[in-house]
């Protein structure tokens, strides 16, 4: 079979590889190599080593700012929405009337797109500030709580879901031979439980890393960076560094790689953590 | 023992009811502001729309009007369709391939295809855009191509781990019989991914619907989705037309919704599968 399937390459991978090509790999390898140019289109560059790099946490602190604020955010949204998520779990796996409703409410901002997200929690949190004579924008505390009440919203059902599942794969027995033994409620979750769902929780809490990290449509709809850049995120730093000032796509360039390697370096983090789990079980 | 359990669980079924109300809340209000006069919004977001507040549908018809709801729909629905369509066929195409035959070919394109899922947009956004303009593919059928490739990284990796899992006897004997690897794919392999296909549509169909930045850097200046949509009507400063706005939220949320409602357990199946997997 192998023999006769090889002369078939073309039709099979070429389709996926073409465009795979055109929109991933060319952009991806131009993008490395123009962030060490100076460019406006992608034809008239050159080269200035490593200049866009010191320039992108040099010539302002908007980067590092962008970095701090996505990092507290990020910090923040993972604890919240992971012990939210699971308490919820625990409560929709005692068949509890109406369980598969809740879930499906529960589950249902998930589906929204960011920039409709955004601009729901934008009318939500301008009409509880109007009442203090404040919008959104007046402090950048606002935003960054609206941020965070908004990701809880949008989170919580998904990683609930996940935990869900993991909790019902936790074999009864055990938790009967728990409760048998004299567990308290509190110690059968702590040994029991927890230690149970241990793969579920891995999951959970890089799903919410990196789409903290990386959120873009629900940080432009909210605030879009304000009051002045102090709401700005990573990935909205870069947009506003490419298409939002003059002659800087170097600079935006640079911004972008450098964010690449951070996101890189969390999968692989996530990625040991998963090998050597694995290896224990 | 008995009775202190059953008080307990109602406890939890009224905070568990509380909550959903929380969750519905925002949506709520976005509905009941779509109702209401535009420069009223903003200043009593939390109050229902009557007396002179109360303007009928006038929102939805402006906010149709200037945003050009019913192309943005039209856009959204094709792109999303067809990035669906294309990547279930040609990436499960790609993916039996690499995961029959051993060669340094397949296991470069699987590993490469894999590593592209862990890049961020905002690295390729510019020098992707910018392709896209030279090979003129800055139209809605571009869209689906640029889809097909980036989305290619996901598809791929679930469509391989699950062709893993089956024997590939039956293809041979279908070899033997006398098939070519076209056939072989279609009549046999092609019916047994039918579970991960569906998963993998789930997926890329939440996501392309809902994305925002591809399509608005690649045909935003001529073709308008619904999130494109939804920002452009954020316009410069002050001039915003929130009643317009309220309304298009409601009407972009109401495909959604009604896709949720009427295929929930596939959607939360392939969220999990989804997840687990990545």
């Amino acid at each position: 079979m192998q023999k006769i399937l090889k002369k078939y390459v073309a039709f099979f991978t070429f389709p996926t590889l073409i465009a795979f090509f055109i929109s991933f790999l060319l952009p991806f390898f131009m993008g490395i190599y123009l962030s060490f140019t100076e460019f406006t289109t992608v034809t008239d560059a050159k080269w200035v080593g490593l200049e866009n790099y010191v320039k992108a946490f040099v010539s302002s602190g908007d980067f590092l700012n962008a970095l701090w604020f996505t990092t507290k955010f990020t910090v923040l949204s993972v604890l919240c929405i992971n012990v939210l998520a699971f308490l919820l779990a625990l409560l929709l796996t005692r068949g509890i009337r109406w369980t598969n409703g809740f879930r499906t409410v529960f589950f249902m901002p998930n589906l929204i797109g960011g920039i409709v997200l955004g601009y729901i929690w934008q009318l939500i949190i301008n009409g509880i500030l109007y009442q203090y004579g404040a919008t959104l924008t007046t402090d950048p505390k606002y935003g960054f709580w609206g941020l965070i009440v908004l990701m809880n919203w949008q989170m919580i059902g998904y990683m609930m879901i996940i935990y869900i599942a993991g909790i019902q794969n936790v074999p009864t027995e055990l938790r009967d031979a728990a409760a048998v033994d004299g567990a308290t409620p509190i110690q059968e979750l702590l040994h029991v439980t927890i230690p149970m769902v241990m793969p579920s929780i891995t999951i959970c809490l890089f799903l919410t890393l990196t789409n903290s990290f990386k959120l873009f449509d629900q940080n432009l709809a909210l605030t879009a960076g304000a009051p002045g850049k102090q709401t700005e995120m990573l990935a909205l730093n870069i947009y506003n560094t490419f298409y939002g000032s003059i002659h800087s796509e170097g600079i935006g360039q640079a911004k972008a790689v450098v964010f690449f390697l951070l996101v890189t370096f969390i999968a692989f983090i996530q990625l040991k953590l998963t090998r050597s789990r694995e290896v224990e079980n | 023992m008995k009775q202190k359990n059953l008080a307990l669980n109602r406890t939890i079924f009224v905070i568990l009811l509380l909550l959903a109300l929380l969750f519905l809340v925002p949506v709520l209000v976005v509905l009941m502001n779509s109702f209401k006069g535009r420069f009223y919004i903003s200043e009593t977001a939390f109050l229902p729309p009557t007396g002179a507040m109360f303007v009928g549908l006038e929102n939805y018809f402006s906010g149709v009007e200037k945003t050009e709801f019913f192309s943005a729909f039209g856009y959204s629905l094709y792109i999303t369709f067809f990035s669906v369509l294309f990547i279930g066929l040609f990436n499960s195409m790609a993916a039996w391939y690499i995961t029959r035959i051993k060669s340094n070919y397949s296991s470069i394109l699987y590993y490469l295809l894999i590593f592209s899922m862990i890049v961020p947009f905002q690295m390729v956004m510019f020098t992707m855009s910018k392709t896209a303009d030279i090979l003129h593919l800055n139209t809605p059928s571009g869209v689906v191509i640029l889809y097909l490739g980036f989305g290619a990284g996901l598809s791929a990796f679930m469509f391989c781990g699950f062709i893993k899992s089956v024997p590939i006897d039956i293809e041979e004997a279908a070899m033997i019989d006398g098939c070519n690897p076209i056939q072989v794919y279609f009549r046999v392999v092609f019916p047994i991914l039918r579970p991960v296909a569906i998963t993998v549509s789930i997926l890329i169909a939440m996501w392309t619907w809902n994305d925002y930045l591809l399509p608005y850097l690649v045909i935003g200046n001529k073709y308008r989705t619904i999130p494109i949509a939804v920002q452009y009507l954020r316009g410069g400063y002050g001039s915003r037309d929130m009643g317009a706005m309220m309304a298009v939220l409601v009407l972009s949320m109401i495909p959604v919704i009604v896709f949720y409602l009427s295929c929930q357990k596939h959607i939360i199946k392939g969220v999990i599968a989804g997840a687990v997997k990545g």
